[in-house]
């Protein structure tokens, strides 16, 4: 038996989607050079280096534990947060190096938005959820256009159109994070970054999202963590997969293994550790 | 293989009878605890109320003390009522704003080394006694400048201070992280995250950890003995001068040996229990609200 067969077996890449034309005629949006991430004292990211293209969905898989959400989250700043947190390397975001001490993180998020893990919408009405971003980043003229527009975008207004003034909360799982995207996508951003956003959503929701990002990536270019292998498969062209390596001394970090067009990284990946890992033969 | 041995499920056995004993006894003995907890308050309450009822009249409330009163005299609390109401006032106007902003530095803005720090610093602060803290204020304002409610006040505020951070710190901290997250994800500024998410959303259990700081300095005597007891009569709202309070007349009154003043002075002592009572009921009924709120955001 072959070993593509059964990787085609395992996994179903769809092939509806259009064919990527060659990488060097794609314009970047990040380019990575040998970042590290370091919590403390213990390094959660080694070493990774990519490119994400503009308009694409660039889907990053791998185990718990291979650092992608931390990959993510250097991608605005948001470790910044983290007290402990520490890194090398350069992250160009359009030619501009945003790891630099003179860049300012508020400014880098304004235009790389994020979607979470969780739906966590602010306890406020759904219209001021979307609202609340536009407030804050000076876009006031034509707020409710502007607020009708992103859950239009978002597949949530035809169920909410009634009830703006609802709270957000009395909303589903999955409608929330479908708000969290609208509050996202409202205030403009380049890039939308979104850490496992299907994860805590039934099927339903789960393809309710899918299907958002085949209809929005024509307007901005989305970086997706997902533990969902098929998921990665549907929705992104393109795919990293972050793996765990251990160190002489017992020492984890996560590190990327293979980086290609989705197709390639699912039917014919050219390292063994990701062949293993789409196959379902990790361990 | 034999079947397993059920009979030892009902078998009584010396172990098991043990166990409920003692659980009998604990149960039995925390029983006890909490009924005398709920019997001292009751007592308390009953023993104020049966003396200080007869008093509560409206006198009470629209008449001030008369000094070295023959017995009969129609007097009331007026005066201390006023006065208590512009010195803790005043001490609640110094310490919220104070006690809030510090809270918010410490929980969304200082760096662990300074939040410790800080932290540990309150804590002291609240342990440190009243009439140390009576002293301290005598010796910063009233030496030299004489008593007045603004000192009482100053005096007050100190033990507030802590109270409202303290409490401020902790409902700050059930605010989980993922909405300050939503917000600096949508390129806020952390200060418009803070003032327009994280404050909002605890603003329920800030006012209740104010509220019990009040109810808790109302009724506070020796820091107030020290800066602002040597009263003239009648009702006085200046805090420029020396004020009457209800816990600092009810003290005097009862070093009286007129019997009606006794008598003003449990009535006094029951509308400051009652006035407590109400208070932390709303307090409770505010943080209930804003729990659940919270539940609700963290979902």
């Amino acid at each position: 038996m072959s070993t593509s067969s059964t990787i085609e077996h395992a996994v179903r890449v769809e092939t509806k989607r259009q064919p990527l034309p060659p990488r060097e005629r794609l314009e970047q949006v990040f380019d990575l050079q040998n970042l590290t991430a370091i919590y403390g004292s213990k390094p959660a990211l080694k070493d990774v280096s990519m490119e994400v293209y503009k308009n694409l969905v660039t889907a990053v898989i791998g185990p718990s534990g291979c650092g992608k959400s931390t990959f993510i989250r250097c991608l605005n700043r948001m470790n910044d947060l983290v007290p402990s947190f520490r890194q090398t390397g350069t992250i160009r975001y359009h030619g501009q190096d945003i790891t630099a001490k003179d860049v300012d993180p508020v400014a880098v998020r304004r235009t790389i938005g994020m979607v979470f893990q969780r739906p966590n919408p602010f306890p406020k009405s759904i219209q001021d959820n979307v609202a609340w971003g536009l407030k804050v980043l000076g876009m006031k003229d034509n707020l409710s256009e502007r607020v009708e527009r992103a859950l239009t975008q978002a597949a949530l207004w035809d169920e909410v159109r009634d009830r703006l003034k609802a709270s957000a909360l009395s909303l589903s799982g999955g409608q929330q994070q479908r708000l969290c995207i609208a509050r996202a996508i409202a205030v403009e951003p380049d890039v939308v970054l979104m850490d496992e956003p299907a994860s805590a959503l039934d099927p339903i929701a789960t393809q309710a999202i899918e299907q958002l990002l085949h209809e929005l990536k024509s307007e901005y270019t989305f970086v997706i963590v997902t533990h969902n292998m098929q998921q990665a498969a549907r929705v992104a062209d393109m795919t990293a997969f972050f793996s765990i390596s251990r160190g002489a001394e017992g020492e984890r970090w996560g590190e990327l293994v293979e980086y290609d067009a989705t197709e390639k990284i699912f039917t014919a990946p050219s390292d063994k550790r990701t062949e293993d890992y789409v196959t379902g033969r990790f361990g | 293989m034999s079947a397993a041995d059920v009979s030892i499920l009902r078998r009584p056995n010396d172990r098991l009878r043990r166990r409920r004993a003692v659980n009998l006894a604990m149960e039995v003995l925390g029983w006890l605890a909490a009924a005398i907890g709920v019997a001292l308050l009751v007592i308390l309450v009953w023993s104020v109320a049966k003396r200080g009822a007869s008093e509560l009249s409206l006198d009470l409330f629209t008449k001030s003390q008369v000094p070295y009163a023959v017995s009969g005299t129609s007097q009331g609390l007026a005066n201390a009522f006023v006065g208590s109401l512009v010195i803790v006032g005043i001490a609640t106007a110094i310490a919220l704003p104070f006690g809030i902003l510090i809270a918010i530095y410490v929980s969304e803005f200082a760096p662990r080394a300074v939040r410790n720090g800080v932290n540990f610093v309150l804590d002291v602060l609240n342990g440190i006694p009243a009439i140390v803290i009576g002293v301290f204020i005598y010796g910063l304002i009233v030496l030299g400048r004489g008593q007045s409610g603004f000192a009482g006040s100053c005096a007050l505020a100190v033990l507030m201070l802590p109270l409202v951070a303290r409490s401020t710190i902790e409902i700050l901290a059930l605010v989980p992280n993922s909405l300050r997250e939503a917000a600096l994800g949508l390129g806020s500024p952390r200060w418009r995250a803070t003032l327009g998410i994280v404050v909002p959303q605890a603003i329920g259990g800030i006012l209740t950890g104010a509220t019990l700081a009040v109810a808790r300095v109302a009724g506070e005597t020796a820091p107030l003995l020290l800066t602002t007891s040597i009263v003239g009569p009648g009702v006085h709202w200046n805090p420029r001068m020396a004020l009457q309070s209800v816990p600092v007349a009810i003290y005097e009154l009862t070093d009286s040996p007129i019997p009606s003043d006794h008598a003003i002075a449990w009535a006094g002592a029951l509308v400051l229990i009652l006035f407590i009572l109400i208070v932390s009921l709303t307090a409770r009924w505010l943080a209930t609200r804003s729990r659940r709120k919270l539940a609700r955001a963290a979902r």
